[in-house]
């Protein structure tokens, strides 16, 4: 860590985007960003990046599983 | 000590019938969701309706232990959790002791330099990556990163929820979190680039 404004913004960026900084924090963060092309495009970058990656993981439930999700009502405690 | 008048005891039981009702119809209504957590959990499309079909049979066995009000999805995948640490998470092809990941910049100056630009172009994570190559590489975190990265960033829960769901301070969710969000960039610039 060579802790140049560049590197403490990178230590930012998941906290920032989970919109969990400090006040402080985020001004530190939102500071920085309006100034620096290269960590601005990080930002956005990563936010793409989360919403491709929930996107891509999505997968829906294969038919008939709900059918046998449904016979499962009334199981016995005893069982 | 007097027995329950019939009277009270045939209402106790329609009571309790139509809480149970409520209940399985509540729970059902969310599986869809629990099955989206899920199928990102384990490796294949079976294992991941086994899983989701045991959970359900022990809500259902258990309903009278769900309190009323409460967050059901996240009860629902407490149990799922569970059933998945106890059936030994078959596919464990990680190592017990895990490098460090790389920082969190990692992947956008790994796509940039390759792509050689000066600047990295934004809007172009999709251009770059294909959904098979994201999918890889959740399913390559290792194991108890990436239940927070499932519970998170694909389930929406919050960090308390995971943090109850799989019953560790909220530090350590966040922590693993980090971590495993570092380690899928990783693993997405290695899938990507060679």
């Amino acid at each position: 860590m060579s802790g140049g404004p560049c590197d403490r913004c990178e230590e930012l960026l998941q906290d920032f985007l989970d919109r969990t900084l400090t006040d402080a924090e985020w001004r530190e963060a939102e500071g920085h960003l309006a100034g620096c092309d290269y960590c601005a495009r990080r930002y956005r970058f990563e936010e793409s990046l989360r919403k491709y990656v929930r996107t891509s993981a999505v997968e829906r439930m294969p038919p008939g599983l709900m059918a046998k999700l449904d016979e499962l009502r009334g199981l016995d405690a005893s069982v | 000590m007097s027995e329950p008048e019939p009277d009270t005891e045939a209402r106790r039981i329609a009571t309790q019938a139509r809480d149970r009702a409520r209940f399985e119809e509540e729970a059902l209504s969310l599986a869809d969701q629990v099955y989206r957590v899920a199928r990102r959990l384990v490796g294949s499309r079976e294992e991941a309706e086994d899983l989701v079909q045991e959970t359900y049979a022990r809500a259902f066995r258990s309903w009278s232990s769900y309190t009323a009000g409460t967050n059901m999805r996240a009860w629902l995948l407490r149990i799922l959790t569970n059933l998945n640490v106890d059936r030994g998470r078959k596919v464990q092809r990680t190592p017990q002791t895990q490098p460090l990941e790389e920082s969190d910049y990692y992947l956008a100056n790994k796509m940039a330099s390759a792509a050689g630009e000066a600047v990295l172009e934004t809007d172009d994570v999709v251009e770059r990556l294909s959904q098979d190559s994201v999918v890889k590489a959740l399913s390559d975190i290792p194991p108890q990163f990436r239940d927070v990265v499932v519970l998170v960033d694909i389930g929406d829960f919050t960090y308390a929820d995971a943090a109850q769901i799989l019953d560790v301070p909220i530090g350590t969710v966040m922590s693993r979190l980090h971590r495993g969000r570092r380690a899928l960039k990783q693993h997405l610039a290695e899938e990507a680039l060679t």
